[in-house]
């Protein structure tokens, strides 16, 4: 099954490295999507149904974080795993996401292994 | 990747700093670009017409600058993003080696016990060109980090405020 992805990183170089990791590693990817921060990332999954997120945290205008905190009240976003990507390494920023709801972490740099690692799994059956 | 909780940030001189720096770049590199940095360069920097820099605040106040030839940067772009070099524009370029630049200070701080928690980093500022002049309120000696990519030269520097 073709996996939906939302990418949120304010670098369009980053996300198209994320993108092609994720290829890397043999993830069946289907359309993705892209925004440059938070606000454009809640604007596109009220229009577009993924299986995926990948959000970076310094972002302007809306960070990862603030992100994750609203996407419980986007209709297509329930139940949608959401995977931090940053270079944010600090134990408390990993608990602060984990606890609005991130299901995964990756520290920058990462390696396409490392994004299989923590994404696999929250694929579940998807993968 | 060092998890080092090894050099603290409150501890004495920062010369000690200087073999994170170079790892934390080295790391960067390998993991970022399938590239392997060599050096020290003892090259002369005259023609790093590109500077990325990224500004630290918090425990530790600074800005961290990465400077390359055009060249350089355009080459680690390209397998940044596993594109042909002559398919690489310059809006990619700079987003290219502002996001260096943050891997590097990000990864640097977090070698550094209590940086991780206690300092923040701005977004990534691209200077291009080699005419002009970086005045900061550094108060103490910058350290300096030279090496090779693709046997060009390129220098990581860390100018800290206290």
């Amino acid at each position: 099954m073709s996996i939906r992805a939302l990418i949120v990183d304010d670098s369009s170089v980053m996300r198209k490295i994320v993108e092609r990791s994720l290829r890397q590693v043999g993830i069946d990817l289907g359309k993705v999507f892209e925004a440059g921060n938070g606000a454009e990332a809640l604007t596109g999954i009220a229009e577009n149904q993924v299986d995926l997120i990948l959000c970076d945290i310094s972002m302007p205008v809306m960070d990862g974080l603030e992100f994750i905190k609203q996407l419980p009240g986007v209709a297509n976003a329930k139940d949608v795993p959401v995977v931090m990507i940053t270079t944010e390494g600090s134990e408390s920023h990993v608990v602060q996401a984990l606890s609005c709801g991130a299901r995964g972490y990756i520290r920058k740099p990462f390696t396409p292994q490392q994004v299989q690692e923590h994404v696999v799994p929250v694929l579940g059956s998807k993968s | 990747m060092k998890s080092a909780n090894e050099v603290h940030a409150a501890s004495g001189s920062h010369e000690g700093w200087i073999p994170l720096l170079e790892l934390a770049t080295r790391e960067v590199f390998e993991l970022m670009l399938s590239c392997e940095l060599t050096g020290p360069s003892t090259a002369e920097e005259t023609d790093m017409d590109v500077t990325a820099m990224v500004g630290l605040a918090g425990q530790l106040c600074g800005v961290l600058s990465v400077r390359c030839e055009g060249t350089a940067a355009a080459l680690m772009t390209s397998k940044m993003l596993g594109v042909e070099l002559h398919k690489v524009g310059s809006e990619e370029m700079s987003d290219a080696l502002g996001e260096i630049c943050n891997m590097v200070a990000g990864n640097f701080k977090n070698k550094i016990a209590g940086l991780a928690e206690g300092c923040m980093l701005s977004p990534p500022t691209v200077v291009t060109g080699s005419d002009y002049s970086l005045h900061s309120q550094a108060d103490s000696p910058g350290l300096e980090v030279r090496l090779l990519f693709e046997s060009m030269p390129m220098v990581v520097s860390l100018q800290i405020h206290s």
